[in-house]
Order: structure tokens, then C-alpha cells, then sequence
């Protein structure tokens, strides 16, 4: 009798609300930035170019989220972030193999390689050694800034030809490009790292859906105790869940070193902040167990609008995009714990 | 003989800090027999199957599974179900945010790559097999406590086990639900599976269970054939006294219908959970809402004291008209409730056995009228042994308490906040025979001091013997009420049932 309309719709969980009320409203800011401010937002490279910017965040805040859906919190991407720029901006200074092609992808590895230490160290001293996650990645935000200023005080750029061509090359998309007042084609285009950010996405997305681990990383963030008694390692699955925070803020690192081909003490500051911010805009519940890297994905999509609203407008000033985000995630949080509450009490059937 | 054995314990010791909950105990389990676990509430059963699952690691003693060479290498819950051992814990150890499908087959898949698709065609059969009114991709938290707990068993039984575990399964069941586990249960047993099986129901122990293993304190008192122990004498056994003491324990004491004075009183009061009714208390009256469980009894009364969203209803309060929308105006009318969830609505875990009992008399004092350390100090030792709450100390944290010593320490926080009118619902559940005589002697004691009682629960005996009114409830509304000679067992059976004959 119930088996019968099997796939029959279930109502949306809190997650997917959350993330479809966060989709709703980062269409709804962009429409409206169309209608009053048009210029730039009526371009489709104006999408492109919040992506372009802000590839780098995309990445580390579905680092944040699977850490956060776990019931844990990683802030040291944004220090890993500077880390991996430096060591590969100066790797790429080298002689010998690095100056070669080969280089890019020894750099590469390198930036994956820090990412995954980190990941590591800080997974097993959360996981195993059971020490407060914001202590120990906020050990590891100081780590990883202060091995870079070690690296270098002053900033690196990149003279690696291979790799600034890299920085360089852009994804061309003729059609959605637009004639500009001369009357050339200008065409959309698109940076290595978004594609990059993009799979990312759709790659956690698969992770956390369909695979073992990405579930239970859900069920360790709903009730650890519980998640224990139904027979799952909690001290593994959340030991993977900062490897694979550690791993993306590596890649975060490259990718942040080919939009901007230097490495320096101060690069991505605060960024653990905005990805903390975008994931809860996205519908991540810091209390674990509630979220989806498609809402984080748009999180740092509203992030990004908003600044560039503000940039494009009269108030351009940096005080007026920090005021923008936070009243902006205030107005999230308390949006979640009006819906939430609400749906708690219907909730019984 | 020895070859029927699928498990046995030996000298199993477990301490915690302050207590002894397991001290040498012993526990055999044979193949395809239900074997009832008994003790009063922190007697350590809980404990032992902890201690079996690998929840805890033992202090000292060995287990052996059949099938494993040596002692069974169990130190995860993991580990116990890879060797043949599932287990429904006294608590439900689910989790929310999950499907129910998820909650069913989550940490027992293989491969890393998970086809829920299918998880969740297999979830569905088994849930209409049962008769477990939830759908697969249903997040657990929609649904009801009662349908949790059958999720948890569905996900125990499906896996392929020799031992089956049942720690309190039927607190939150009702009759049917009860009637449908036990089915599932014999025929497990058929097919050899050794269940071990707690609770606090002496009558579900003797229509199932073949042995009964008796624990008091942390020690082992015995291990017998249910037809060699009668029930008297397990309840002597579990409580450590005399035949001849038990005699007085009996006898509860009158009931009482109060006096003239009403003390509260609603006109089509409604919530968003329950239809518009009248009621009425007197003082000193003790009445019962019954039904089935879903009858609506617990919604009505949530309406009473504002937990749910009330929407309409005129309320009096000692003759005043006054407005009751949520728990906190209903606190200062002098109404207390005791929640049936009280996992949800109840303890705060890392808070103290006392802080927990003083909680709703601080509430309804106000904060700025704070209470001194030595009085409260009293307080709670005075409920802690009238309740016989079993705790190492007043500052032990509530969550270290066995499952029936917290709803005691609950039960507790609302008998001292000394309300005109206290709703009950369901405070026994969970608790042990000796301590249900005490409680319901109390509530008769209380009505007596002028303090009215509505109570409900599921032991329609328990009822009987403490009110004097009792209302009947079937599909969300109200369909009788019954006082002085309608008040027998086969009558109100009758009109729960009713209608539909
Ligand atoms: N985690 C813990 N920390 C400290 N003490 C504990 C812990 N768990 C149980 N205890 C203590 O061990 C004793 C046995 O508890 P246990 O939960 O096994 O009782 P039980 O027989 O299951 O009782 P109930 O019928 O109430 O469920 C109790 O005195 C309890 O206070
Ligand atoms: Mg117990």
C-alpha cells in the first residue's frame, strides 16, 4: 500500500528549503540589479566575472560546508589559501623542472599536497585526540600565515611563463558575448579556475548525495551519539571530512594563484569568514547535519552581488560591503530559525 | 545443552565514576529463546548491553558469541553488528535528519558508493510489511515518536543477526504496535535468533519471554524459567524485599473527586492539534484522559497548558477568565505539565541531578528571585528520595542517569513546583513496578493536599486505580466520560473501542 506511489514527492527537507529560499533571493537581487542598475548586470559576462573573481571562495566554502554538515568548523582555508600561493608562487620562481611546463603541475601537486597536510594534521587532532575544532583550525589558520610570512615577507609575483599564459587563457563563448561601442564582439569569457570551482561543486554534490562517506558525514552532524549506535566509524568520517576541507583549500590556493599570479602574507584574508557566511546563506546549519553545496554555491553567489552592487553604486566603499553581507547573513539566520521553528511545530504527523 | 548457547557473559564488571553499574554479572543467552533482562530503574541492564554492543568497554569479565573463535572482539556498536548482534537502544538512536530509508540501512552498506534507490525500495517493502505508517524518503524528524521507534526496530530485525537486542521497544508503542512486534518476535525465535528483551511491563514479559534474568543494584540475582517464577516473586526479586512486603505496597490508597470548587475550566478550547472541547477540574480532583495512542489525549492536554498553538477557547482559572497561549502564562496560572516527550521537551543532559529539579520552580519564581544553595540543596534531596531516584550524587550530570532515574528527575521538577493544577502525561513510563505504586500513591497523596491531577497513561489499571473521572477519547475527540461504577477495566476497554461494533 505504501510502496506503491514510492517516488511519490516528499516535502522539501529543511535543507533543500533553505537552499531553494537562498536561490530565490539571489535571482530576485539579480533581476533587481538588472532593472535599476543595468550596465554591466544586463551582460552575461557580468556572471562570469562574479565566478571569475570568486572561484577561489566557491571552492572553500564547499570545504566549509562538508566540515559544517559534520558538525565541525575548519577557519584556517583562508591561511592554507596564502600558504599554498606563496610555496607555489616561489616554486615557480625556481630553476631546473619548475621553470619547465612541467612546473604547473608539480605546483600543482604541491598546493595539493599542503592542502592535504593540513587536512590531515587537523583531521587527526579533532578526530582522534577529540580537541574543539575551532581551536585547532584556528592553530592551523595561525600555522599556515605564519609559514608564509617565514616563506616570504614581501610579496612573490609569479615569472613562470607557462603559468602566467595559464592565467591568461580564458574560456571564449562567442554567443553570450556582446558588441561592444565600437562595434567589436567582445565574448563571454570564462577562467580556468571557475570551471575548476564548478566541478568542485558538482563533484562534493555527488559526495555527500550518493556515497557512503557524504551520508555519514549527514549522520555525524544530526547525532553523533546516534550515528555511533547505528554502527558507523564516526572517527574516521570525520576525519575525512577535514582531509577533504584540507585537500579544497590546497586547490582553493592554486586556483586563487591563477587569478591573481602572486603570492603574499595577506592574500585571502577573511575569507574563511565569507565562506562561513556564504555556507549559511546556502542553507548550512552551523549545528551540523543540514546542508548542500548547490545552496553554498549560491551563498557565495549573493555574497558576491551585493559587493559588486555596492561597488557599481554611490556607497562604494569597503565598510558599506562588510555592513551589506553581515546584515545580509542576519537577516539568513534569522529567516532559518523562523522557518525551521515553524516547520518544527507542524512537523509531527 | 551448551551447543543452544549464541552468547555468554561472564563476570562482566563496569564502574563509573561514583558507581558500580555492573558488578560481576553473568548472562547467557540460548538460541532461539526470548529472554527477558529485568531490574528495577539503574539496576545497570542498560549498562550490560552497552557493554555487549561495545558502547563501553568493560572493565573486567569475557564474552563469547557463537560462530567467533575466543573472546568476541567487540569494541564498536560497529563491531557488534558485523558479528551478528543488533540492537534497539532504550533511547532512539537516530538520527533526524536523515530519511527513514537512511536511518534503516545507514553503517551497514558495502562499497562506498551507495544506490539508496534501491535501499529505499527495500525500506518501503519492509515498512508495508510491518505496518509502520512512514514512507522511505521521509526525513525521521516528521515523524512521530512512536513511529521512530518502530523504524528502529524495523532496522534492527532486517539485519541478519543470532542476537537481537530490545532495550524498552514497546515505552512509546501502542497495544497493536506491541501485538505486531511480538509476531515479529516469535518468528525470529523460530529462526533461532536469541533476543534478550527489557522492559518495565511485567504482563508483556510473561506473554513472550521463555527465561528472565534478574539484575538488582549491578549484581546478578538469578537466572529463571518464566514458569518457575511467578510474578510476585520476580517483583520480590527485583526489589530485594519479602514476599510479605509487598503486601502493603498493593494497597495505593482513595481515590479522590475533589470538592466543589472548580479550578479550571474551558469552553471549546482548540490548538492547531486538537479540535474544540470543554473541560473542567475541581480542586483536589484527580481525572485521566484515555484513548489510543493518536486518540488526541496528549494533544488535548498540550492545549490545556499552551505547548501547542492554541487557537480559540475561553479559559478560567479559579473562576477568573484568563489567557493561556503558551507554557509560561500557564506556569503563572499555578498549571504544571509534565511532557510525554521528554526527550524532546524535558531534560537538559549536561545540567545536574539537582539544577534539573529545581529548573521549573526557578522558572516560575522568576530569576531575580533566586533561590539559596542550601534550600535548594533540600529540595532535591527530598524528591530524590521520595522518587527513589538512583544518582551518585545531586551534582551528577542528568544524562549519566539510567533512561527511568531521568524521567524520575523530571517528574520530580514538576511535583515541586507544587502547582493548583498538575497534568501528567504519562509519568510512568519507563519507571520500574515498585516506583509506578509510589508515584500514584503520591498523586493520591498531592490530591489529597488540595492539588488537582489530570493524568494519562497507557496502563489503563494504573488509571483505575488513581482517578475518579475518566475521559474518553477516539479520533481526536472526546466520546465519553466515565465516573464511580463505569470505572472498570472491561467498560472502559468498551467505550475506547466503542462506536464501531
Ligand atoms: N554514562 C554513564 N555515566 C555514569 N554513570 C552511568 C552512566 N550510564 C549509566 N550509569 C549509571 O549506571 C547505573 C545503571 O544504569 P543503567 O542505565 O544500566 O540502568 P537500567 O537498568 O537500564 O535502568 P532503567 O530501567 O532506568 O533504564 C545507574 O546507576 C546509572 O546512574
Ligand atoms: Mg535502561
Amino acid at each position: 500500500m505504501v510502496g506503491k506511489n514510492n517516488r511519490r514527492r516528499e516535502p522539501l527537507t529543511d535543507a533543500q528549503l533553505l537552499m531553494t529560499i537562498s536561490i530565490g533571493i539571489f535571482a530576485a537581487m539579480y533581476v533587481a540589479a538588472m532593472i535599476f542598475m543595468g550596465g554591466g548586470f544586463l551582460k552575461a559576462q557580468q556572471i562570469f566575472d562574479l565566478l571569475n573573481d570568486n572561484s577561489y571562495l566557491i571552492i572553500i566554502a564547499c570545504a566549509l560546508t562538508i566540515v559544517m554538515i559534520g558538525g565541525g568548523i575548519n577557519i584556517s582555508v583562508g591561511g592554507v589559501i596564502s600558504f599554498t600561493c606563496m610555496a607555489c608562487a616561489i616554486f615557480l620562481n625556481g630553476t631546473g623542472i619548475a621553470a619547465g611546463p612541467l612546473g604547473i603541475v608539480l605546483a600543482l601537486l604541491l598546493a595539493l599536497g599542503i592542502g592535504l597536510g593540513f587536512g590531515l594534521l587537523m583531521g587527526f587532532l579533532v578526530s582522534y585526540l577529540e580537541i574543539q575544532p575551532f581551536i585547532v583550525s584556528l592553530a592551523g589558520m595561525f600555522l599556515a600565515r605564519g609559514l608564509t610570512t617565514i616563506l616570504s615577507v614581501n610579496p612573490v609575483k609569479v615569472a613562470h611563463e607557462g603559468f602566467l599564459e595559464l592565467v591568461k587563457s580564458k574560456i571564449k563563448i562567442s554567443w553570450l558575448g556582446y558588441v561592444a561601442q565600437n562595434g567589436n564582439l567582445i565574448p563571454a569569457k570564462i577562467e580556468i579556475g571557475t570551471v575548476v570551482a564548478i566541478c568542485v561543486v558538482i563533484m562534493m554534490y555527488v559526495l555527500l548525495r550518493h556515497l557512503r562517506l557524504g551520508r555519514n558525514i549527514y549522520a555525524l552532524g544530526g547525532n553523533r551519539q546516534s550515528a555511533l549506535m547505528l554502527g558507523i566509524n564516526v572517527k574516521r568520517t570525520c576525519f575525512y571530512s577535514y582531509v577533504i576541507s584540507g585537500l579544497l583549500s590546497g586547490l582553493a590556493g592554486f586556483v586563487f594563484l591563477m587569478h591573481k599570479p602572486a603570492g603574499n602574507a595577506s592574500v585571502a584574508m577573511r575569507s574563511e569568514m565569507d565562506a562561513i557566511a556564504a555556507s549559511i546563506i546556502g542553507g548550512t546549519l552551523l549545528t551540523g547535519g543540514v546542508g548542500n553545496v548547490i545552496g553554498t554555491f549560491f551563498g557565495v553567489m549573493i555574497l558576491a552581488t551585493i559587493q559588486k552592487i555596492i561597488a557599481l553604486s554611490p556607497l562604494n566603499a569597503s565598510w558599506w560591503q562588510e555592513m551589506a553581507s553581515g546584515a545580509m547573513l542576519g537577516v539568513f539566520i534569522i529567516l532559518q530559525s523562523v522557518v525551521l521553528s515553524h516547520r518544527g511545530k507542524k512537523a509531527k504527523e | 545443552m551448551q551447543n543452544d548457547v549464541v552468547l555468554t557473559m561472564r563476570g562482566i564488571v563496569k564502574t563509573f565514576p561514583g558507581t558500580r553499574a555492573l558488578d560481576g554479572v553473568d548472562f547467557t543467552l540460548r538460541k532461539g529463546e526470548v529472554h527477558a533482562l529485568m531490574g528495577e530503574n539503574g539496576a545497570g541492564k542498560s549498562t550490560l548491553i552497552k557493554v555487549l554492543t561495545g558502547v563501553y568497554e568493560k572493565d573486567a569479565g569475557s564474552i563469547w558469541v557463537e560462530g567467533s573463535e575466543g573472546e568476541a572482539p567487540i569494541h564498536s556498536p560497529q563491531d557488534a553488528q558485523n558479528i551478528g548482534i543488533s540492537t534497539v537502544y532504550q533511547e532512539i538512536t537516530l538520527c533526524p535528519n536523515l530519511t527513514v530509508a537512511e536511518n534503516m540501512f545507514i553503517g551497514r552498506t558495502k562499497g562506498s558508493r551507495v544506490n539508496w534507490r534501491e535501499y529505499e525500495k527495500r525500506a518501503d517493502e519492509l515498512l508495508s510489511n510491518l505496518g509502520i505508517p512512514a514512507r522511505a524518503r521521509q526525513e525521521l524528524s516528521h515523524c512521530s515518536l512512536a513511529v521512530q521507534q518502530m523504524v528502529a526496530i524495523a532496522r534492527a530485525v532486517d539485519m541478519n543477526c543470532k542476537v537481537l537486542i530490545l532495550d524498552e521497544p514497546t515505552s512509546s508503542l501502542d497495544e497493536k504496535e506491541v501485538e505486531m512486534l511480538f509476531k515479529l518476535m516469535r518468528d525470529l525465535k523460530s529462526r533461532g535468533v536469541g533476543i534478550v528483551f527489557v522492559t518495565h511491563f511485567l504482563e508483556q514479559v510473561y506473554e513472550i519471554s521463555d527465561r528472565i534474568t534478574v539484575l538488582r543494584n549491578g549484581q546478578l540475582v538469578g537466572e529463571y524459567p518464566v514458569s518457575e517464577l511467578p510474578q510476585v516473586e520476580l517483583v520480590a526479586r527485583m526489589m530485594g524485599k519479602d514476599l510479605g512486603d509487598l503486601a502493603d505496597l498493593e494497597a495505593v490508597g482513595e481515590k479522590s473527586a475533589g470538592s466543589q470548587e472548580i479550578v479550571y475550566e474551558a469552553q471549546d478550547l482548540s490548538s492547531v492539534d486538537c479540535r474544540p472541547y470543554d473541560f473542567s477540574i475541581r480542586r483536589g480532583e484527580v481525572n485521566g484522559f484515555t484513548g489510543l495512542l493518536g486518540s488526541g489525549r496528549s494533544e488535548s492536554v498540550r492545549a490545556i497548558f499552551g505547548a501547542d498553538r492554541v487557537t480559540g477557547g475561553k479559559v478560567k482559572v479559579k473562576g477568573k477568565y484568563v489567557k493561556i497561549t503558551n507554557p509560561h502564562d500557564a506556569m503563572k496560572n499555578g498549571i504544571g505539565y509534565l511532557p510525554e516527550d521528554r526527550k524532546r521537551d524535558g531534560i537538559i543532559a549536561d545540567l545536574s541531578v539537582r539544577e534539573n529539579i529545581i529548573l521549573a520552580l526557578q522558572v516560575m519564581k522568576g530569576f531575580f528571585h533566586p533561590m539559596s544553595k542550601a534550600q535548594m540543596k533540600e529540595f532535591a534531596d527530598e524528591y530524590i528520595k521520595a522518587l527513589q531516584i538512583k544518582t551518585a550524587s545531586q551534582d551528577t550530570p542528568i544524562k549519566s542517569l539510567s533512561g527511568g532515574n531521568q524521567q524520575k528527575v523530571i517528574l520530580a521538577r514538576w511535583l515541586l513546583t507544587h502547582p493548583d493544577y498538575l497534568i501528567l502525561d504519562e509519568p510512568t513510563r519507563g519507571i520500574d513496578v515498585g516506583t509506578k505504586l509510589e508515584i500514584q500513591k503520591l498523586v493520591l497523596k498531592l490530591a489529597e493536599e488540595n492539588m488537582s491531577v489530570t493524568f494519562i497513561s497507557s496502563e489503563i489499571e494504573e488509571m483505575l486505580r488513581t482517578c475518579s473521572r475518566l475521559i474518553v477519547m477516539r479520533d481526536r475527540k472526546i466520546v465519553g466520560e466515565l465516573t464511580g461504577d463505569q470505572l472498570t477495566q472491561g467498560y472502559v476497554m468498551k467505550t475506547i473501542a466503542g462506536g464501531e461494533q
